[in-house]
């Protein structure tokens, strides 16, 4: 059972996330329940090497600030089921539109991979992107698939079973806000570590609390009981 | 031609190009128009109007978002173009 890891699928609606999915399980999925949710999620597994990925689909959002029923979802699960990896894929032709979802990530876990799909088509538009610079950038790998032909896979499950044994560690990037909001999160950081300890980034806690974000408030709530509990 | 005239995205004519420069809404609303792609600095294009003029169809981040007009008449931006 050591050898089994979980990696949570985020993406914008449209970025080919399921193509993916399906491309690397091969369909071999289930949908599947986890601790007091009722909304059900695609997942899979791959083998690979010593392995076993079990993949988790995500809805498909812009964003992961609890709009809808779908973003509340993707968020819960990155954030308190914790999977051992969050993939971001994102759309190679629309970046700009894509990294909102990315740097929401980079913000709440630490273990991501960023997953530029569909970079055929970017290709053919005559776009290039430098995933080296962007890996630089922002402290995490960056890997160039096309689900459709199957390019890019192997230096994608090889990425991840180095993040899974510790041979690559992530260091998001950290995104710096105004003086006013950085004080604010100095003040409340310490209050909020002595509550939830290292479970969760306690940076982006605060951010969520200084937005005055009560519905993470409940299920920050819900969680503390069911760990406490257990 | 004038870069600096500001208008109301719900003001904007069809093929307008307009580079925004604020966005007068707040909480959820306010958040889901910035992932949406509404934010400052970004330019957005007046693709279509419904036949009553309401909601109407902008072009921003390459992809096709319509507003209603309670959102778009506090939403602010420089006409960078009127697409003639």
């Amino acid at each position: 059972m050591g050898n089994e890891y979980r990696i949570a699928l985020a993406g914008n609606p449209n970025t080919g996330k399921t193509t993916l999915f399906n491309a690397l399980t091969g369909l071999r999925q289930h949908t599947g329940n986890w601790a007091g949710k009722t909304v059900t999620l695609a997942s899979g597994t791959v083998a690979y090497k010593d392995k076993t990925f079990h993949l988790i689909d995500l809805p498909g959002t812009y964003s992961l600030f609890s709009n809808s029923k779908d973003e509340e979802t993707a968020r819960n699960y990155i954030v308190f089921e914790q999977p051992d990896v969050t993939l971001v894929v994102l759309d190679a032709t629309s970046l700009e539109r894509n990294f909102n979802l990315a740097l929401q990530v980079l913000e709440m876990a630490k273990n991501v991979v960023i997953c530029i799909n569909l970079i055929d088509m970017a290709e053919e538009q005559g776009i290039h992107i430098n995933e080296k610079l962007l890996t630089r950038k922002l402290g995490v790998p960056v890997i160039k698939v096309s689900a459709r032909n199957k390019t890019g896979f192997p230096l994608l499950l090889d990425t991840l079973d180095r993040i899974v044994t510790g041979k690559i560690e992530c260091h998001p990037m950290t995104i710096t806000y105004s003086d006013e909001i950085e004080e604010q999160i100095k003040k409340m950081e310490p209050k909020v570590k002595a509550i939830i300890g290292d479970r969760l980034s306690s940076r982006w806690v605060a951010l969520r609390l200084l937005d005055g974000d009560e519905a993470l408030l409940d299920e920050l709530n819900k969680y503390l009981v069911r760990e406490g509990t257990s | 031609m004038d870069g600096s005239k500001v208008v109301k995205l719900a003001e904007a004519e069809k093929g307008n190009v307009i580079k925004i420069t604020s966005i007068q809404l707040d909480g959820v609303m306010r958040r889901r128009l910035l992932d949406l792609g509404f934010v400052a600095g970004a330019d957005v294009e007046v693709v279509r109007k419904s036949p009553l003029g309401d909601p109407i169809a902008y072009r921003v981040s390459q992809t096709t978002i319509a507003l209603r007009k309670e959102e778009s008449m506090k939403i602010e931006g420089e006409l960078m173009s009127n697409g003639k």
